[in-house]
């Protein structure tokens, strides 16, 4: 046991830590080095403290960071609570109404189903650049479909909104596979019997989507409405590579923004940490409240 | 994977494993085979699915259909499908490029990651699931912790160390990178499968003689082989696609993964669209191949893996 609580605290644990701690300190790309070294002409190095060295300065970055004065906190956060739950909702929402169509004996349906999984084959990052591809400005196929039924061209990129939604419209698009078959499979798992029995009964179909298939897709659906959460909270890819926070870093989400500031212009290492640290909390009281809701309505888990 | 231990997709009410999305009886809808839905639902039905299908596949096909045309016609507002076909672009990106190079670089990169992340994982995902010691909820709570926050927070750090130790612009780097991420998520998978292997195996094994290791060699991991199918797949797929950390880490273009790679085709200004296209069908090819043969298995995996938690 004791090799592998090492390994694991050295990749895992060791970093995390440094991350937190990071956040507590003021160190950027220009004040890394404890000591400042100079050549001298005859080839020795001399080494004295660097007075501007990075030092720890406590809660000062959060402040900074939540109070506005560095960084774009909240106008990210805005940005991440509106592309999270755009994505989720249509994720979910699309996904069920195509799992409860391919639910039933039909023709053709095996065909439906490998094509509706496509989009999840995909590498993410293909799709993201594909997605791009769509809706550039000059010679986008979007664009050159609205100017073929007589509508002008958008300019997706160059304003907030258009340029979130084509992120949000990628997104969707990739996503809803995996609801499809994950709740596909929760629908099998629903008796027939009971839905026969409440055929009988005289249930419409809406009465018996409403009171048979949902409650019994219930715990399918809090488990992947809380991965898709969070996955789509941390969906880096498509931001970066699709918006790349255009036009001027308006549709930056949290995680690349701090991304960005941790590798873009002098890189600052302590203000990304802090965006780390905060994500995490967000993400950590989320998943608490869930689950507390959860089990207040009697699921026990 | 998920802090959520909930009923899932692959066991029904009896405790009947059944896989995701395998069709085992025709269930769900009340309508029996002798009874015929009415016409206009059914062309609704086929209607609205085969929309859906069109979406999905739209953007792949039209993508597709571009990487055959010169760029002259990739840059026009010509939306005919076919226009005078070339192979020309795959032969740019395969043999003026680093492409191939990427690639290999890519395939490096995720096998690494998949083997050492399986391997730490299995051993650590047995340990928590069978051995009592100090800190081993604090350990199992990290890991669950650590599943929210794919590279964010530990970007940085692990930056600042790969300096230190001189790795940047490796692919070690970035193996031991997606490990960080790799191994909490693995380690959280693998202790659900080794929970619902019965511990009476592992006592008979050490009555017969065998030691821990032993035991976990030979009777544990045998047992566990989808369950590390499935890790080591979904792994693989991770390393593959990840984009954050080969952006910051590798910094000379016969370094590149294929996710950093494929954005010097295309920098904000004079774009190079038709070669994109190209390298977009050659990647995407072998990985929906896979994708197809393992995707239901991971939806399984992925709904089932946090129950036992």
């Amino acid at each position: 046991v004791a090799p592998v609580v090492l390994v694991l605290s050295v990749l895992v644990l060791y970093p995390l830590a440094r991350g937190v701690y990071l956040s507590f300190t003021n160190t950027t790309e220009a004040n890394q080095n404890a000591e400042t070294c100079i050549r001298s002409i005859t080839g020795a190095e001399v080494c004295e403290p660097n007075p501007d060295a990075a030092r720890f300065v406590g809660l000062e970055t959060y402040t900074r960071v939540l109070t506005g004065e560095i960084g774009e906190f909240w106008h990210q956060f805005m940005i991440t609570i509106i592309w999270t739950v755009s994505c989720v909702v249509f994720h979910y929402g699309i996904g069920l109404g195509l799992a409860v169509l391919l639910n039933r004996p039909m023709r053709l349906r095996g065909f439906y189903r490998v094509l509706l999984v496509l989009p999840w084959a995909v590498p993410t990052f293909v799709s993201a650049f594909a997605w791009r591809f769509l809706f550039r400005h000059e010679y986008g196929l979007i664009n050159e479909m609205l100017r073929a039924i007589g509508l002008d061209p958008v300019a997706w990129f160059d304003n907030t909104w258009t340029s979130l939604s084509t992120a949000v419209v990628a997104n969707i698009w990739l996503g809803v596979p995996f609801m499809m078959v994950a709740l596909l499979g929760g629908l099998q798992t629903i008796p027939a019997e009971l839905n026969e029995a409440a055929t009988i009964d005289g249930a419409s179909t809406w009465q018996r989507f409403l009171n048979v298939t949902l409650p019994g897709l219930r715990p399918v659906s809090m488990t992947v409405i809380l991965l898709g959460t969070i996955w789509t909270f941390n969906m880096f890819p498509v931001i970066y590579l699709l918006t790349g926070g255009q036009p001027a870093g308006k549709t930056e989400i949290l995680v690349t923004g701090a991304y960005r500031a941790a590798f873009e212009g002098i890189r600052n290492y302590s203000l990304a940490a802090t965006y780390g640290v905060l994500i995490l909390s967000i993400l950590l009281v989320f998943s608490i409240l869930y689950r507390r809701a959860l089990r207040k309505q009697g699921e026990v888990w | 994977m998920t802090s959520v231990p909930v009923a899932t997709a692959t066991t029904d009410r009896a405790g009947v494993p059944r896989q995701a999305g395998v069709p085992a009886r025709p269930s769900g809808s009340a309508r029996k085979s002798g009874r015929r839905r009415p016409w206009p639902v059914s062309v609704a039905l086929h209607a609205t699915l085969i929309m859906a299908s069109v979406i999905a596949v739209g953007p792949l096909v039209w993508v597709l259909l571009s990487s055959f045309k010169p760029s002259t016609w990739v840059n026009s507002s010509d939306l005919s499908l076919v226009k005078e076909p070339t192979l020309a672009n795959y032969e740019y990106v395969l043999t003026q490029t680093n492409f191939l190079r990427w690639t290999l670089n890519s395939v490096i990169v995720a096998a690494f990651t998949m083997a050492l992340g399986v391997f730490v994982a299995a051993t650590a995902g047995y340990a928590l699931s069978r051995f009592q010691f100090p800190g081993r909820r604090h350990l199992l709570l990290t890991f669950l912790v650590t599943q929210m926050f794919p590279g964010v927070i530990l970007i940085v750090p692990v930056y600042v160390i790969m300096a230190r130790l001189g790795l940047i612009n490796t692919l070690p780097a970035l193996v031991i990178a997606n490990l960080t991420i790799a191994i909490p998520f693995c380690t959280w998978m693998l202790k659900g499968y080794f929970d619902s292997i019965p511990t009476e195996l592992d006592e008979a094994a050490q009555l017969d003689g065998c030691g821990y290791f032993a035991t976990f060699w030979r009777v544990v991991l045998p047992l566990a082989r989808p369950g590390l199918a499935v890790t080591g797949f979904f792994t693989f797929l991770t390393a593959w696609g990840e984009v954050a950390y080969a952006s910051a880490f590798i910094q000379t273009d016969s370094n590149f993964t294929l996710a950093y790679g494929l954005q010097q085709f295309v920098p904000r200004f004079n774009p190079l669209w038709h070669y994109l296209t190209a390298s977009a069908v050659l990647i995407t090819i072998p990985a929906a191949l896979v994708y197809y043969v393992a995707q239901r298995h991971l939806v399984s995996g992925l709904t089932a893996g946090g129950t036992k938690g």
